[in-house]
């Protein structure tokens, strides 16, 4: 059966790219500082030897539109283009092109049907910087077959939290027991404390610093239990009107399993939003 | 009150290059060509089949004619759709993140519970 060689969680920022790759003027203060963080996230996969990768993200208002808007999606494609023209224009993110992995992407789909996961998925789909964001900033190779999950944090009605975590249990699983010798490292990305369009945007710090603190906390404990205690779909309204894309964290804590705690943490205090890295070892940390 | 179709608007206009600049320069013409010709187009269909029920209320064409971002935010139109549109028209005019906080200074007046958001 397959190994899950690593489980990662993070944030997914689109300035990285172009903070990052600035130079001069153009450079911020902060991309050194952001870059030496990123650097050290990436080791933790590299160093985990994955040879597919299963991306949970979320799209935003892509492809996945509200005349059929799925809760839970999964990519089933020998390839998927990457980044749509508007995060060209507004992140300067480049486009990509990522091998598939059908395989693993069927077997999810079965798996998850067969264990009442009622699964949308697509055969033709061009994935955004909730992926290509991890994938810049984790494995700027893409070199890597992928296997993209999508989950709607966006356009409500949501599924509840608990049923993000649910799911994150389950990929864990059918990852787990997919036929095959190959190193699977499971990675989502969602967001801390956010404000998009309204009040609290783009402040000096995330809009609610408190929520980003207790949120490192639980995911770097994985503490599934006080997390679903406090968090609910009304709750995630009051740190800020983007935050239920934290229940992408709760799905990727669901996969790292109850209890566990992270291997790697760390964050970076932004302007307008907190960074935040997690990688768990499953097998034991191979660094 | 019809926040899909606002939704919509904000959607298939910040995807297309062409919209994005006629939206900026032309608004009232645009937001006309757009509910006589858009605003029934059901997008996942090929072949052009159409809807026939959807429109604007006044104030909803209104604060689009207008670019009234607040109005918009209060109707319930979705804020990332709004703010990623609008970046992209007028981002140009000002200097690093100005905008954005101009943006969001503007609707300071807004307090917790915002308008539902949900279509």
């Amino acid at each position: 059966m397959a190994t899950v060689c690593a489980v990662i969680a993070s944030t997914h920022h689109p300035f990285y790219y172009r903070a990052s790759t600035a130079t001069g003027d153009d450079r911020p203060p902060f991309a050194d500082a952001w870059v030496e963080k990123i650097e050290r996230f990436r080791e933790t996969l590299t160093a985990a030897r994955p040879d597919v990768l299963v991306m949970v993200g979320s799209d935003h208002f892509h492809q996945l539109w509200l005349d059929n808007m799925p809760q839970f999606l999964v990519g089933k494609a020998p390839a998927y283009d990457a980044n749509w023209y508007n995060e060209e224009r507004e992140f300067g993110l480049p486009r990509l092109h990522l091998a598939g992995e059908e395989q693993l992407s069927a077997h999810i789909l079965r798996q998850g049907l067969d264990s009442g996961f009622d699964l949308a998925f697509s055969n033709e789909l061009r994935i955004d910087h909730s992926i290509t964001c991890p994938i810049i900033t984790l494995r700027p190779e893409a070199d890597l077959p992928i296997v993209p999950i999508y989950t709607n944090i966006f356009a409500p009605p949501l599924p509840p939290p608990w049923r993000f975590v649910e799911l994150g249990k389950q990929i864990r699983t059918m990852v787990e027991s997919w036929p095959s010798d190959q190193r699977v490292a499971i990675i989502g990305t969602g967001h801390l404390s956010l404000e998009l369009g309204g009040p609290r945007q783009f402040g000096p710090q995330g809009p609610d610093p408190e929520f980003d603190r207790r949120a490192v906390d639980w995911i770097a404990r994985g503490d599934l239990t006080g997390c679903l205690e406090e968090v609910t779909l009304d709750s995630l309204h009051l740190p800020g009107n983007a935050t239920h894309g934290f229940m992408d964290f709760m799905l990727m804590m669901g996969a790292a399993g109850d209890g566990v705690a992270a291997d790697h943490v760390d964050s970076l205090d932004l302007f307008h939003t907190m960074e935040a890295y997690f990688t768990w070892y499953p097998g034991g940390d191979p660094r | 009150m019809s926040r899909y179709l606002l939704d919509k608007f904000l959607f298939t206009v910040d995807r297309d290059p062409e919209l994005v600049e006629r939206y900026r320069t032309d608004p009232v013409g645009l937001v006309e060509w757009w509910e006589a010709e858009m605003a029934n187009r059901i997008l996942g269909a090929t072949t052009g089949e159409q809807s026939t029920w959807l429109a604007f209320t006044d104030d909803e064409r209104e604060a689009l004619r207008t670019h009234d971002h607040v109005a918009l935010f209060g109707m319930g139109a979705h804020p990332f759709l709004t703010l990623t549109l609008f970046i992209a028209m007028f981002e140009r005019d000002h200097g690093p993140m100005e905008y954005q906080r101009a943006y969001g200074a503007a609707l300071a007046h807004v307090t917790l519970p915002y308008p539902d958001i949900s279509t």
